[in-house]
């Protein structure tokens, strides 16, 4: 299932599983990455799964690339276990001063503001992983109609509860953080909270979310609560 | 009984308690964090007389200010650091890095600055009493996780002490070496960019742009020209990746890094050079080289077979 294993750096394995972005693909990856996890293989300190990759940091004083790499390839993965995935709801506000890059997208796109929202809104997305920033969840898949690169030079501060697009993924800034997606808008809803010990994502792989629009009255409100 | 206390009178630019790490978060996007010159953090721990997954603060550029009250005790700063003790009975001394140093009720320690580096690191005999969160003292300020809420130290708070331990006096003839090449594994997008691109980065000289900090480190030089994409997918990243944005200029991912990313992978900064590089402070040129794997792990053993003898000598 892995096409291809190297190493990234001298205390890190990269398991490539095709180039292909797929709930597929990613369910591979995310049976990997749930075995590993149970194993609790010597030397392995973190596992970063993504669409399509599984990263897996190692201490290089207990292992090596290429023992780990043998004990990876000659891995029994666990029968699949049951997901429980949520149905989430997350407000969004498209107010001119959170939908930061509403002028390059009207731009690139060729595509009037209130069109693109709309296009937005109109969809319910699946959380492949989530990450970069703690919390961070990468939904999909975006209409192919409203579809666009990242910025060419990333931002140093994207502000928190921004709403990015880029080619056909989706996030929520979960705090302020350099990023260079295209913002949308902004949500006032909590994403990650590091209080929760036992469950700080609001969103997890698997899970399906759709955005509601809310006028920046609302925002403000949402805040104050 | 109240236990003894450091005042924070300042808390410096980028104050923070750290140790080894915390693992097996990258999934939810907690990165490592941690200590960034982690031979300092050893020695600091070692010089003082805990132990070695205690935490320590770690400052950067300037430190924190901080004013003490309880019993004699000793404290240790390590790195490349200008401070000075005011004593309680208005004395000043310079202080002196790599060597234990007593404190009595009342006397403030000033940690002015780095001095052409960028992290240095304090403790105190007995440490420091925090918590743990998630299974470790580091502290990720980006998203709040780690002991003092997550948090950056503040003007005005406290810091409680454990109960004080036996105080030894020690000392360590150190020097912080600068090396002349940082050393790079080729990263899985490598084969994206120009041969004369490739070229540049490998002879000549990059700088540390002001655009640096725990979470990664901007450079600047000639820019690297991508032949082939200038987005990937999003995925996993690793600290020391070097990854390059469509404008061409490299950034190296430090120990805050974000854990998922979507730039081409460059290269990887090789582990035993990992200190080294983060010590680099902004307005330095750099010059990279290209090694391979096997040589990058026995680049590694070297460096613990120098860390250890070096912890050896602290009796």
């Amino acid at each position: 299932m892995i096409k291809n294993i190297v190493n990234l750096g001298d205390a890190a394995i990269y398991c490539d599983f095709g180039e292909e972005v797929t709930k597929d693909v990613n369910s591979k990856v995310i049976k990997y990455f749930r075995t590993l996890k149970n194993k609790n293989l010597k030397g392995i300190t973190n596992l970063a799964p993504s669409y399509n990759k599984l990263i897996i940091t190692f201490d290089l004083n207990e292992t090596t690339f290429i023992e780990l790499k043998n004990n990876i390839l000659n891995l029994k993965l666990d029968d699949e276990t049951k997901n429980e995935s949520s149905k989430i709801s997350i407000p969004i506000c498209c107010d001119k001063e959170y939908s930061l890059d509403i002028d390059r997208l009207e731009e690139k796109l060729n595509k009037s503001k209130s069109d693109i929202i709309k296009i937005f809104i109109n969809k319910t997305y699946f959380c492949y992983m989530t990450g970069f920033v703690a919390g961070m969840p990468f939904l999909g898949d975006i209409d192919d109609k409203i579809q666009l690169n990242r910025l060419e030079t990333p931002r140093v501060k994207v502000p928190k509860g921004s709403v990015g697009i880029t080619e056909q993924f989706c996030n929520v800034y979960t705090f302020e953080s350099p990023g260079g997606w295209n913002i949308i808008g902004n949500t006032p809803k909590s994403i990650f909270d590091s209080t929760h010990k036992k469950k700080p994502n609001l969103i997890n792989p698997g899970d399906e979310i759709t955005f509601y629009e809310i006028s920046k009255k609302d925002y403000i409100k949402f805040y104050d609560k | 009984m109240i236990s003894d206390y450091f005042k924070v009178i300042r808390g410096g630019l980028n104050s923070t308690f750290q140790d080894q790490g915390r693992e097996n978060l990258y999934h939810i996007g907690i990165p490592f964090s941690g200590v960034m010159d982690k031979r300092n953090y050893l020695i600091t721990n070692r010089l003082i007389n805990n132990g070695k997954d205690e935490p320590v603060l770690e400052f950067a550029f300037q430190g924190p200010c901080l004013k003490y009250f309880g019993n004699k005790r000793n404290i240790v700063v390590t790195g490349e650091i200008n401070f000075m003790l005011a004593r309680n009975n208005s004395e000043k001394e310079k202080g002196e890095c790599y060597k234990t140093i007593e404190i009595n009720n009342g006397d403030v320690i000033d940690i002015i600055s780095t001095n052409k580096s960028v992290y240095g690191y304090f403790s105190v005999s007995g440490g420091f009493k925090i918590d743990k969160v998630w299974n470790s003292y580091s502290t990720t300020a980006r998203a709040n996780v780690g002991p003092n809420n997550g948090c950056k130290l503040v003007n005005g708070q406290k810091i409680l002490l454990n109960e004080k331990k036996p105080i030894f006096n020690r000392q360590l003839n150190f020097v912080n070496r600068k090396i002349e090449f940082i050393r790079v594994l080729k990263g899985t997008n490598f084969d994206y960019f120009s041969q004369n691109s490739i070229n540049n980065f490998f002879s000549t000289d990059f700088e540390v742009t002001k655009l640096t900090d725990r979470m990664g480190m901007r450079l600047k030089g000639v820019k690297l020209n991508n032949l082939k994409k200038t987005n990937i997918k999003s995925e996993g990243l690793v600290k020391g990746t070097i990854q390059v944005p469509a404008d061409g200029n490299p950034i190296i991912l430090l120990s805050d890094h974000g854990t998922i990313g979507g730039y081409p992978k460059f290269g990887v900064i090789i582990s035993a050079d990992y200190d080294k590089l983060v010590q680099i402070p902004p307005g330095t040129k750099i010059k990279f080289k290209k090694i391979e794997l096997k040589d990058a792990e026995n680049l590694y053993k070297l460096y613990n077979m120098e860390t250890n003898n070096i912890l050896n000598k602290i009796l």
